[in-house]
């Protein structure tokens, strides 16, 4: 008996609408949510993220109800991510069912939004995204040189922050969990920075989702054994058929990791 | 017609019950889920659950603060009760959490911190506990169709541990053996999810709401 490691689809939405093309074999509309959200529910997603990519607050409403659909239908664990800046957006969206909110800008604005919001819906509900890049080192696994630090603004505004120190603070300050994405890696097929998912996963005493970069189940596997990563996310290769998530859950029971394959 | 049947979600101000909502309302669309604070609803449900996240100094005060603990100590009389995640830790008779909190004392025994130097096989161990793990079902008609060592979906820094070990009808294990599921009477309570564990979970609603509350 023991705790299973996590695959995580991930699907950007914007006015309660999936985009960024999701391609199913057998959907006509793969822009709906619900349908998608589903799609990846029978194919045995551990748990599934939403980020939010709606551009202004007013129409954010739509992805509230887009919530609030899905939770009637999916019956695992939903996040959603993107725009969390105060109390009440964390509190709308956990009302509609999501139950747990990624909060990435607003904790580094301003750190104590992070300690509020654990203090008031609970560690378990508190996912801190942290968006790293490297600044020195080779990125190899071992090089001690390795650096990396906090962007914002999708990877073009440095902070100055070192990500570890930060990911060590955010879960001191109360964060239940880290979403951890590699600038370096997003969109490049190549695989997990491995690195850095190790550097915090081993920092820090909360689970670590590894982000950006998966081309192929071994990428997968490898965030966990050589990461150690608690979970795994990963958008592009599940939405247009390249792999379903339950192949890669299989690929990585085959590479002796704990999965949930019932 | 009968009257269709009503299971009732206590609402005591300690979010997100839309996910308990439908659920229930997925695997009994006869019966009618009402997601209430009201105790003469509550009363005449025939289904209670008593859901729960968050904080237990809160989740405890607000039970206390809403006269909560009366109905549910007049629910566990007469009808079927379900306690989920800090519904179960609530029913016990302190935690650590908080810095200490007493609790509703409904089972006896302790909620207790896993720890920060959790490990198994040489593997160090988070804390929360959070994802899918299996649990070792002990024999009880809430379990019915569910095999031995389904997997779970798991969301917590503390842990049951209850006094009397009769009472355990499900054992988890992370680091350390723990109380996954307890059930008394017509009581039954679970530290996982149901809600938010597919299929495993949706059957054991299903088997809440089919239960007449005999062991």
């Amino acid at each position: 008996m023991a705790l299973a490691k996590r695959i995580i689809p991930c699907l950007d939405v914007d006015q309660g609408r999936v985009v960024k093309g999701v391609n199913f074999v057998g959907i006509r509309d793969a822009g709906d949510p619900v349908e998608v959200a589903k799609r990846y529910d029978e194919q045995g997603a551990d748990e599934i993220t939403f980020l939010d990519i709606t551009a202004t607050h007013e129409d954010r409403g739509t992805t509230v109800q887009m919530v609030e659909a899905i939770a009637e239908h999916v019956f695992i664990p939903l996040t959603v991510g993107g725009g969390i800046r105060e109390v009440d957006d964390i509190r709308r969206m956990l009302n509609a069912g999501a139950d747990k909110v990624s909060i990435n800008s607003a904790a580094v604005y301003n750190p104590e939004f992070v300690r509020q919001a654990s203090e008031k819906f609970g560690a378990q509900c508190i996912v801190v995204a942290i968006d790293a890049k490297r600044v020195a080192g080779s990125g190899e696994l071992g090089d001690s040189e390795n650096k990396w630090e906090i962007f914002t603004h999708g990877g073009r505004k440095p902070t100055g922050i070192d990500a570890v120190e930060w990911a060590i603070k955010m879960a001191d300050y109360g964060a239940g969990e880290i979403l951890l994405t590699s600038m370096d890696r997003d969109g490049v097929k190549t695989g997990f920075d491995l690195g850095v998912t190790r550097a915090i996963s081993d920092a820090v005493n909360i689970p670590v989702i590894a982000s950006g970069g998966v081309g192929n189940l071994e990428h997968l596997a490898d965030g966990v054994t050589l990461g150690h990563a608690d979970a795994v996310l990963a958008a592009s290769i599940f939405h247009f058929g390249e792999y379903t998530v339950q192949e890669a859950k299989q690929h990585m029971a085959d590479a002796g990791i704990e999965m949930r394959l019932d | 017609m009968a009257a269709s049947k009503v299971c009732a979600v206590i609402d005591y101000g300690m979010g997100n019950l839309h996910s308990a909502h439908g659920a229930l309302q997925k695997v009994a669309p006869e019966t009618q889920v009402l997601v209430t604070s009201k105790p003469e609803e509550i009363l005449a449900a025939d289904h209670v659950v008593l859901p729960g996240v968050g904080a237990i100094r809160d989740c405890v005060g607000e039970i206390k603060a809403q006269g909560i603990d009366q109905i549910v100590a007049e629910v566990m009389q007469s009808k079927p009760l379900l306690g989920i995640c800090v519904g179960l830790q609530a029913m016990m008779t302190h935690s650590e959490e908080n810095g200490g909190v007493d609790c509703l004392n409904l089972f006896e025994g302790e909620v207790r911190y896993f720890g920060d130097d959790l490990t198994e096989n040489d593997e160090r161990l988070k804390v929360p506990h959070m994802g899918w793990n299996q649990v070792e079902t002990l024999d009880h008609p809430l379990w019915a169709d569910i095999a031995d060592g389904s997997r779970f979906y798991f969301v917590h820094s503390y842990y049951v541990d209850a006094k009397n070990k009769d009472q355990v009808k499900g054992r988890g294990f992370y680091g350390k053996s723990f109380d996954a599921a307890l059930a008394q009477d017509n009581v039954f309570a679970v530290q996982f999810h149901p809600e938010k564990s597919h299929k495993n979970g949706l059957q054991l609603l299903q088997n809440f709401i089919n239960w007449d509350g005999q062991a």
